[in-house]
């Protein structure tokens, strides 16, 4: 899932001069999940946001709602009426919900609640941890699972490097070193020689470096991309 | 703004059935007096509280908000209060940006056998939320 945090409050009272009528819009998909979105979000946010007005004297009109998902038009098409009586959009959805909704309603002014940070799962309550870059080509089946490109610091092919000290990455001892967990559920499958194949200089271009990058189904899409 | 003499704080007091609601009840049993400032709000235990219940609580019109749950290691479901504890945390640092200060909101552990606590507390938070004045959202 995509997982988010919520920029900081002055930070989201600053991007609001101007505003006058705000609809802090949630999403109830992934940043629900992670606690940064979804219904209960909106509602804190929205009600601190009331409260700082009251106390600063200022007069703005605070409105909340949550949508399934902010990044498919069904969802948002919903709430077209809602987003017409207001002339700000705070959303609480990723950056993928920001644009959607911006390319939806070009004359209200979408503002970003949240800063967007990776594509990752829960580790425990409350901790969130990054676990795939979207680089376009996956190499799971080669490293035991374990992805290089996300969880080595420096995207090694063919690691460890230098940095790995005691099962750690050099950069945080709360990291893991990526390569020693490879190399440890391999020993523990017994395919430790599936490392002697060496990887070659990869492709970037399947990742982001390629450019914005766009997935068509012919069987649905009927292959016009 | 009336002075700290006048100023009668409206104090929300969101209390676990298991401690903190029976130690009200027995410090009336047992005669204590208390601030009448307390409006206490039953819950069936401290962490049921909701971030959104303490900051609804402000933006109607509330001056102070405190949760009392069971003493450390002595709640029913394990650690509610302890869940509590860290959304009003949370709820301290969401007042302090607000600009209400931080002060306002405050966590008490108390066993059902303490009716003394429970009226020291309520008399604490009186005298706390009366020396900081009423709280800028009313009347907005």
């Amino acid at each position: 899932m995509i997982i988010a945090k919520t920029k900081p409050f002055e930070n989201i009272r600053a991007m609001l001069e101007g505003s006058q009528n705000v609809l802090v819009l949630g999403c109830g998909t992934c940043v629900a999940v992670c606690l940064s979105g979804g219904d209960k979000e909106v509602g804190i946010l929205a009600s601190s946001l009331r409260m700082a007005d009251k106390v600063s004297g200022k007069d703005r009109v605070f409105s909340e709602h949550t949508v399934e998902r902010q990044c498919e038009w069904e969802f948002i098409d919903e709430i077209q009426e809602k987003v017409k009586k207001n002339d700000t959009i705070l959303s609480l959805g990723c950056g993928v919900g920001v644009q959607a909704l911006s390319e939806r309603f070009p004359e209200i002014r979408v503002l970003p609640g949240l800063d967007t940070v990776c594509m990752g799962m829960p580790e425990k309550e409350g901790v969130w941890v990054e676990r795939c870059s979207g680089c376009g080509s996956c190499l799971l089946d080669k490293t035991a699972g374990i992805c290089p490109i996300t969880r080595c610091a420096k995207s090694l092919l063919n690691g460890p490097c230098g940095g790995s000290v005691g099962g750690k990455c050099e950069i945080s001892p709360d990291t893991p070193c990526a390569w020693q967990l490879i190399i440890d559920r391999l020993t523990a499958w017994g395919k430790l020689e599936m490392l002697d194949e060496v990887q070659p200089p990869r492709d970037w271009s399947t990742s982001h470096a390629g450019g914005p990058r766009k997935v068509t189904s012919k069987d649905q899409y009927g292959g016009h991309a | 703004m009336p002075s700290a003499e006048q100023f009668e704080p409206e104090i929300v007091a969101f209390s676990c059935h298991y401690c903190a609601y029976a130690a009200a009840d027995l410090a009336g049993v047992m005669r204590l007096q208390y601030p009448t400032n307390i409006k206490i709000v039953k819950l069936p235990c401290s962490g049921t509280v909701d971030i959104l219940y303490i900051l609804k609580a402000f933006e109607q019109g509330a001056d102070g908000v405190f949760v009392a749950g069971c003493l450390k290691e002595g709640c029913h479901f394990i650690e509610g209060n302890l869940r509590a504890e860290r959304r009003v945390e949370r709820a301290k640092n969401l007042l302090d940006k607000i600009g209400l200060g931080k002060d306002r909101v405050e966590m008490f552990f108390m066993s059902s056998a303490e009716g003394g606590r429970f009226s020291e507390v309520a008399r604490e938070m009186t005298e706390r939320i009366r020396k900081l004045g009423p709280s800028p959202i009313k009347g907005g």
